[in-house]
């Protein structure tokens, strides 16, 4: 059951440069700590993030076990037109989770 | 042997001399003692992960669960009516088990006898999910814990438990958090251990977790035995402490470091 | 039998994984802001901002930026790729610190130049912790 917190402006202007926020639950576990009785615990992280707007790559990134729990990510866009920003997180252990915003332009 | 007892009769009066209350104008909540790094994740629900537990415990606020195949919803209705108030009164007295319960106890007393469903344990992500969209409909609001006088014995045995040196290290919890809390401990500040945010996402538990997590940690720091998850002792010590917090507001989901 | 588990990335670590994204390009300091607390409360959850020096335009813009760390098990942190429609070169997020060390963010430009910005930060460590695990 992941949740993932979008922030998206529900309306902008042509051209604006708007900010968007993510955050996505994931324990993100950097498969370098031990159990007490010296097993090692498997890793089991969110290794990419994608953003699509209307379908075309707008951010990525690569993510490895130095990013904290419940990876938080925000970055910049510019909008162009009205349309669905599509988010995607994938991972260790088959990890697959999408989120969608859309945005109107004025 | 005598003078041994006598000393140590002299220090824990020494100690109780010390430690008073501290009064309304004075009290801090954690978040005060907090780098702006942090507040700022507190401060914007976008960009505290206490939030996503929030999120959870709102589809299980609605999921049918046990042999009664009932929601919390279904009885409750809409908790950002029907629970708003209601974490700054916890923990409460339950008639039916002749003692306090808190929000996690409460919430585990009505999925066994309502949902019929078995109880969450302590700390699960489920309880911990549930108790935290509960609390967040409190967000604000003064906290108002131990005002019905059947609470009143345990409110005083809580108070007792957090004046009683214990541990290794025999420390009391008033030691640090009503005689040092303007100080620092190593590279942390030491606060006044208000009850204000839970359940909270603690960054070092890189989670959401409990006030009965945050005592046994703390109990376990002094080198002493922490009581049990839903044990008496820790439900006393909550409920003294929501008592000490009284009129602050409540953050849930707070964040802490 | 002595067992030697490697606890930090060592530097020839760091400097293979800069390579490896940067190539035998020179990589110069400047144009690069690396915003991240000089002092934090809790290695487990260090916020980082880095923005590059960049007018974002079809012609001129940034193209990745690539975060570094020093002493944790392993060098890599995150890479984040932009494009001109990003409109500014400003990613955040929340990184882990194993130890007090220097973390390095390093930006691509559309004319394949590389750029970088270090800065040191100190973790202290909490006085009172649960036992991991």
């Amino acid at each position: 059951m992941p949740s993932a917190l979008i922030n998206v402006p529900k309306k902008a202007k042509r051209g604006d440069v708007i900010e968007i926020k993510t955050l996505m639950s994931h324990i993100m576990e950097t498969g370098y700590r031990h159990t007490a009785s010296g097993d090692v615990v498997p890793r089991d992280i969110i290794t990419s993030f994608t953003c699509r707007f209307n379908g075309a790559e707008v951010f990525r990134a690569d993510l490895y076990p130095a990013i904290a729990a419940n990876p938080f990510i925000t970055f910049f866009t510019t909008v162009t037109e009205s349309g669905k920003f599509e988010f995607e997180w994938s991972g260790d252990k088959g990890f697959s989770e999408t989120a969608q915003a859309s945005i109107t332009v004025e | 042997m005598r003078i041994a007892a006598c000393i140590a009769l002299l220090t824990a009066m020494a100690g109780a001399a010390l430690a008073t209350e501290i009064p309304l104008s004075e009290r801090r909540s954690g978040y005060s003692f907090m780098s702006a790094d942090t507040r700022a994740m507190q401060d914007e629900d976008t960009a505290n992960p206490g939030m996503l537990s929030v999120l959870d415990g709102e589809t299980l606020w609605k999921r049918k669960a046990g042999t009664a195949d009932k929601a919390c919803a279904d009885c409750h209705n809409d908790a950002r009516v029907s629970m708003k108030g209601v974490a700054a009164h916890y923990p409460a007295f339950e008639k039916a088990l002749g003692k306090p319960v808190d929000l996690e106890g409460r919430i585990n007393v009505c999925r066994t006898n309502h949902q019929q469903a078995s109880p969450f344990a302590y700390e699960s992500r489920d309880l911990l999910a549930l108790s935290a969209y509960v609390a967040q409909q409190s967000r604000g609001e003064p906290i108002a814990a131990g005002d019905d006088p059947e609470l009143a014995p345990f409110v005083e045995k809580g108070h007792a438990l957090f004046m009683q040196r214990q541990g290794q290290l025999n420390l009391a919890c008033t030691n640090c958090h009503d005689d040092n809390w303007d100080k620092k401990l190593a590279g942390s500040a030491i606060t006044q251990g208000q009850p204000t945010g839970y359940p909270l996402y603690r960054l070092e538990w890189q989670a959401l977790g409990s006030l009965q997590r945050r005592l046994r940690a703390c109990i376990t720091g002094i080198r002493a035995q922490a009581y049990d998850y839903g044990s008496l002792e820790l439900v006393e010590l909550e409920l003294y402490l929501m008592t000490r917090a009284r009129g602050m507001p409540i953050e849930t989901p707070a964040v802490r470091p | 039998m002595v067992i030697v588990r490697p606890a930090d990335a060592t530097p020839a670590m760091l400097q293979t994984a800069i390579r490896n994204v940067v190539g035998e390009a020179n990589v110069r300091t400047g144009k690069v802001k690396l915003d991240i607390p000089p002092l934090v409360e809790n290695g487990n959850t260090v916020p980082m901002t880095v923005s590059v020096t960049s007018p974002m335009t079809a012609d001129e813009y940034v193209k990745s930026i690539h975060v570094f760390n020093e002493k944790n098990p392993q060098p890599n942190i995150g890479n984040f790729y932009l494009g001109p429609r990003a409109g500014r070169a400003q990613v955040s997020t929340r990184i882990r610190l194993a130890d007090s060390q220097k973390v390095t963010a390093i930006a691509r430009l559309s004319d394949d130049t590389f750029w970088s910005a270090t800065a040191d930060v100190v973790v202290t460590l909490a006085a009172c912790t649960e036992e991991a695990i």
